[in-house]
């Protein structure tokens, strides 16, 4: 295995908390054997900013609130052979997505104008900062998602699963215990 | 002559005026279902019992079981149809398992879990569902309804108050409370109703308990729905 040329893998967080980026790690000591095998690009744990063209695998966390995360999401899949949508919140929109009943207007209002404690604040219209989308989506309704890791966060041990099948070429697998929606 | 059909091969033994999803049950062979329950007449609506007879689907909750019967059921083209109507389910709705008191306990998601549902695949509707909060012991939330009747049959039929009432037809269809103001404060619904036990989703939650039991011991977390359900509990 170790003259085999490395994996890039890259990852990011769109509308997401980083849980799931938390519970990769909790793969723990089998990282070092991961990293026997895969490369990290763009990634938080990098900070590399781009994705190269040709990276293997690309792993999603989080939904779509605003257009930066879309044109993000657009990137990875033009770049990355696979793609792999991790936690609730990139498969469903998850909790960000509590707020697609509401009219954004009225959330903006209510955050920056109209809260107590805020008078005379303004909505913020900095042409630096992304336009939030009127409704949070996952993914999936954006481009096409190769595999899906659900979970809030999924567990490490899922996550590890999903890496060592499709390392292994196999087709993925969770099962009773792994597979969690919550 | 014996009163058996075959079930994906199996031999099943089964009383004359048995439906094949009660014959399967009875067997212990696990059907897939989510309206269905052994306590009330079927409603056959949410057709993820559907299985192949003799070559033709038809929802086995509600066929009655005959001598001879060649039916499939655990084949992938079955399980295929029953993932995208549990996906459909999962769309329609608001289903968000992790702030949902009924995850772990929730049939909709272990039946989910059983038929291999990675993704929701298709595009959701995030409709906008109020809850209803009036009842001092019930909360209703309506994001989570999959409109298997379950509640309206346990209210009519068993507790004979009439509480719940599906309303409106095809897509538009959603789960009212019979009440002249529409909550569930303004009925004589209490908590020792059939209908506060029946519903398989989190719709009627009873107040002031939500996550007593930690994850890993939840009745889905313990073994998966097939082998929980296989005797139609």
């Amino acid at each position: 295995m170790s003259d085999k040329k490395k994996l890039k893998v890259a990852t990011t967080s769109l509308a997401g908390c980083f849980g799931c980026h938390m519970s990769f790690l909790d793969i723990d000591e089998r990282l070092f054997t991961l990293l026997e095998h895969i490369e990290f690009d763009r990634s938080p744990l990098t900070d590399i900013k781009t994705v190269t063209p040709g990276t293997d695998i690309g792993i999603i966390e989080g939904g779509l609130c605003n257009a930066e995360n879309v044109h993000v999401l657009r990137e990875f899949r033009a770049n990355c052979n696979i793609l792999i949508a991790i936690g609730a919140c990139a498969i469903n929109g998850g909790l960000p997505a509590q707020r697609n009943h509401l009219p954004l207007t009225t959330i903006l209002e209510e955050v920056y104008h109209t809260s107590p404690g805020l008078a005379n604040g303004r909505i913020p219209n900095d042409p630096e900062l992304p336009l939030p989308l009127n409704q949070v989506h996952p993914i999936h309704e954006v481009v096409k998602v190769d595999y899906f890791i659900p979970g809030c966060p999924p567990s490490g041990d899922a996550i590890w699963k999903v890496l060592t099948d499709l390392l292994a070429g196999r087709e993925p697998e969770l099962g009773h215990g792994l597979m969690h929606y919550d | 002559m014996s009163h058996t059909f075959t079930l994906d091969g199996k031999t099943i033994p089964f009383e004359p005026g048995e439906t094949i999803l009660q014959a399967a049950g009875r067997a212990g062979v696990y059907i897939p279902h989510l309206c269905y329950h052994p306590e009330f007449k079927p409603h056959g609506s949410c057709k993820l019992c559907t299985v192949k007879i003799n070559g033709r689907q038809t929802a086995s909750c509600t066929m009655r079981a005959m001598v001879g019967m060649v039916v499939e059921s655990e084949t992938e083209e079955i399980n295929a149809e029953r993932r995208a109507l549990t996906q459909m389910l999962f769309v329609e709705g608001n289903h968000f398992c992790p702030s949902c008191e009924k995850s772990g306990n929730c049939q909709l998601q272990a039946t989910a879990y059983h038929l291999g549902m990675m993704s929701p695949h298709y595009d959701h509707f995030y409709p906008n569902r109020p809850v209803d909060a009036s009842h001092p012991d019930v909360l209703l939330d309506f994001n989570r309804c999959i409109l298997c009747s379950l509640c309206v049959r346990a209210s009519r039929d068993v507790d004979g108050k009439n509480v719940f009432a599906l309303s409106g037809r095809g897509i538009k269809t959603h789960l009212i409370v019979n009440a002249k103001s529409g909550r569930l404060a303004d009925t004589d619904f209490t908590l020792g109703d059939k209908a506060a036990q029946v519903c398989p989703v989190g719709v009627i939650l009873k107040k002031r308990q939500g996550f007593a039991v930690p994850i890993g011991e939840r009745t889905y977390d313990k073994a998966p729905i097939g082998e929980t359900l296989a005797e139609g509990k």
